[in-house]
C-alpha cells in the first residue's frame, strides 16, 4: 500500500448536457465511469485517450478541483474529500498541476516573480526574502534568469512560458504533479527540451507524475505505467513496455496502430 | 500571363509546380526576409511535405502559391510556375486577381488546419461543398445534388449528411467535408496546411489514408505542410526542411529521414520521440547549430 502515493477508487463523474432542439432536453454524459488508478512513488503514470475520453476530468477530479459524484481519492492513504479545509489546503501544496496551454494559464497582469511566488505566499512558506530566493532558484533551475522575474508572461515564447508553469508548480516542492498535456502546444524541438527538464526534475525532487497526453510517442518516452481511457472508462492499464508490446484491448491496438511514422520507427 | 519560354510539348514534361527563388518580407521592412530564396518542385501524383518549426516560413510559402499573402507582406522576388493542363505554364505571381480567383478552388485547392473555423456555421455542408461546383463548373439542380452526394461518399460520409450543419459533425467529419470541398473541382494541386494537427491520432490516421488515396486516384500533386516527422514518414514522397525562412535540406523523404545531411535536420529528427522508446531525445542546440552553419558557409565560400 505504501508504494502508492496517490490512489483513486471507483471515480464517477457525470455531466448534464443540454440537448435536442433549443436545448430543452438534457442528457447525462459519463465523463468518468468507475475509474480506478494507482500512482507509484517516484514514477510517471500516463493517461491516454482521445478528446472527450475523460482524461482532463480525471486530472481535475484527482486534485479536488472538481467535485466527484462518487468514489474516493487517497493521497498517502487519506481521503482528500474527507479532509477539513485547512488539511486540504496543506495537501494541495503537495499536489500541483502543470497546464496544457502556457498562453492561457498565466495571469497576464502579474510579473513572473509574482506568479511563481504566489504559492509560497499563500502557504506562508518562509520570509519574504526567503520566498524571493526560492523563486529565483526555481526559475534558474528551469532555465530562466533572475531578470525574468520582473517580466510579464507575454514577453516569453511558448516554451519559456511552459518553463514558468513548471517553476510555479514545483517551487512548493510538491510530491505529486499532474501534467495535463504539457507539451502538446509546443514545437517538437521545444517539446524535447521540456520533456527532458521534467525527467531531470523528477529525479532531483523525487516527484511522481500523472502525465496526460494524446501523443503515444511522448508517453512511450516519459511514462512507466499507462492508463488507456475510452468514453470515460479505463479499458486497459499496466506497464508501458508491456502494453506497447502486447495491447489487449481493441481500442489500445487502434491507438497504437495510428501512431504516425511507423516507417521511421522501424527503419 | 503565359510564360512562353516553354512550348506545349516541353510543358508536359515539366513539374506541376515550380517555386523559383521565392522571397517574402514585410512591406515596411523589405530587408527582413521571412522566406529567403526558396526553390522546389511539386510533381503530379506525388506528395511534397514541407516541415519546420513554427516561424520557419512553411505556411507563408503555401499562402504565396495561392496568392493569399497578408496585405502587410510582399513577394520580393521569385516566380511560382504552375503547369496548367489547359493554359500551359502560368506564373502565379504575375496573374491578376481575376485569373487567380478562377484558378483557386478549381485547379488549385487548399485545406486548412482548423476544420472548426473554416466552415460557415449557418450553411449546410452540402451547400458549402456545392458553392465551388456552381462557381467554377456551373452545376445546378439534380446534377449538383448528385455530385455533392458522390463527393461526400468519396470522403466517407453518408450522402444524407449534406443537409447537416457543421456543428452537427465531429472534428474528423468536418475535416472530411473540407476535403470534399477542396477536391470538388478535381484540382491538379492540393495544398494542405497542417490538416490533421487538430485531430485525434486515430482520426488523423484515417484522414492521412484518405488524402493519400485521393492523391493517387486523381493524380493530384499535394503540398503537405506539417511539423510532425511521423506524418512525413507516412505520406511524403519528397520532403523540404525549412529553418528560419530557408530551405536547409530537401530530397526524397525516405532518403532525408534515414540519412539527413544538414545538421539542423539531424537535430530536429533527434527531438522526435519514437514509439519504441529506444531513442534518446536530444534538444536542438541552436548556438552550436549557428556556429556549425557558419563553418559550413565558410567552407562553401572556400570551395568557390
Amino acid at each position: 500500500m505504501s508504494e502508492h502515493i496517490l490512489t483513486a477508487r471507483h471515480l464517477v463523474k457525470t455531466y448534464t448536457q443540454r440537448s435536442g432542439r433549443f436545448g430543452f432536453g438534457t442528457t447525462q454524459v459519463k465523463a468518468l465511469n468507475d475509474v480506478s488508478i494507482d500512482l507509484r512513488v517516484g514514477s510517471t503514470l500516463a493517461v491516454v485517450g482521445e478528446s472527450g475520453s475523460g482524461k482532463s476530468t480525471l486530472a481535475r477530479c484527482l486534485l479536488q478541483l472538481q467535485p466527484l459524484d462518487s468514489g474516493e481519492v487517497l493521497f498517502l492513504g487519506r481521503d482528500l474529500a474527507k479532509m477539513h479545509a485547512s488539511e486540504l489546503r496543506d495537501a494541495r501544496k503537495d499536489l500541483q498541476m502543470v497546464f496544457q496551454d502556457p498562453f492561457a494559464s498565466l495571469n497576464p497582469r502579474m510579473r513572473v516573480g509574482e506568479i511563481v511566488g504566489e504559492g509560497l505566499l499563500i502557504h506562508g512558506l518562509g520570509s519574504a526574502a526567503e520566498q524571493q530566493k526560492n523563486v529565483m532558484a526555481m526559475l534558474k533551475r528551469v532555465g530562466l534568469t533572475e531578470a525574468d522575474m520582473q517580466k510579464y508572461p507575454h514577453e516569453f515564447s511558448g516554451g519559456q512560458r511552459q518553463r514558468i508553469g513548471i517553476a510555479r508548480a514545483l517551487v512548493l516542492h510538491p510530491k505529486v504533479v499532474v501534467c495535463d498535456e504539457p507539451v502538446s502546444a509546443l514545437d517538437v524541438s521545444i517539446q524535447a527540451q521540456i520533456l527532458l527538464l521534467l525527467k531531470e526534475l523528477q529525479q532531483e525532487m523525487a516527484l511522481s507524475y500523472i502525465f496526460i497526453s494524446h501523443d503515444l510517442r511522448v508517453v512511450r518516452h516519459i511514462a512507466d505505467d499507462i492508463v488507456v481511457m475510452y468514453h470515460g472508462e479505463v479499458v486497459e492499464q499496466g506497464k508501458v513496455a508491456d502494453i506497447y508490446r502486447e495491447p489487449q484491448h481493441n481500442y489500445t491496438r487502434n491507438l497504437l496502430a495510428a501512431i504516425p511514422g511507423k516507417k521511421v520507427a522501424n527503419g | 500571363m503565359t510564360v512562353d519560354l516553354q512550348n506545349e510539348k516541353s510543358a508536359k514534361a515539366l513539374p506541376l509546380l515550380q517555386l523559383e527563388h521565392v522571397s517574402i518580407s514585410p512591406k515596411k521592412m523589405p530587408a527582413r526576409l521571412l522566406v529567403n530564396d526558396i526553390s522546389f518542385n511539386i510533381e503530379a501524383g506525388k506528395t511534397t511535405c514541407v516541415v519546420g518549426e513554427s516561424g520557419s516560413g512553411k505556411s507563408l510559402t503555401a499562402l504565396s502559391i495561392m496568392g493569399l499573402l497578408s496585405k502587410q507582406l510582399q513577394l520580393n522576388a521569385g516566380r511560382v510556375l504552375f503547369n496548367d493542363p489547359e493554359q500551359g505554364i502560368l506564373d502565379l505571381t504575375a496573374l491578376d486577381d481575376e485569373r487567380l480567383r478562377k484558378l483557386r478552388g478549381d485547379k488549385i485547392a487548399m485545406i486548412f488546419q482548423e476544420p472548426m473555423t473554416s466552415l460557415n456555421p449557418v450553411l449546410t455542408v452540402g451547400y458549402q461543398i456545392g458553392e465551388s461546383l456552381t462557381t467554377h463548373l456551373g452545376l445546378k439542380g439534380a446534377q449538383l445534388k448528385n455530385k455533392i452526394a458522390s463527393l461526400l461518399e468519396m470522403v466517407g460520409i453518408a450522402p444524407e449528411r449534406a443537409n447537416s450543419y457543421p456543428d452537427e459533425l465531429s472534428g474528423g467529419q468536418r475535416q472530411r467535408v473540407m476535403i470534399a470541398m477542396s477536391i470538388a473541382c478535381e484540382p491538379s494541386l492540393l495544398i494542405a496546411d497542417e490538416p490533421t494537427t487538430a485531430l485525434d491520432v486515430t482520426v488523423q490516421a484515417q484522414i492521412l489514408t484518405l488524402l493519400d488515396d485521393l492523391k493517387t486516384r486523381m493524380n493530384m500533386g499535394m503540398l503537405f505542410i506539417t511539423h510532425d516527422f511521423g506524418v512525413v514518414a507516412d505520406i511524403a514522397d519528397y520532403v523540404v526542411v525549412m529553418f528560419r525562412g530557408e530551405i536547409v535540406e530537401s530530397g526524397p523523404s525516405a532518403q532525408v529521414l534515414a540519412n539527413p545531411q544538414h545538421p539542423y535536420t539531424q537535430a530536429l529528427l533527434s527531438c522526435v520521440p519514437d514509439a519504441e522508446g529506444k531513442k534518446e531525445l536530444k534538444p536542438i542546440d541552436y548556438a552550436w547549430l549557428e556556429n556549425n552553419e557558419l563553418q559550413v558557409l565558410a567552407a562553401e565560400a572556400m570551395n568557390e
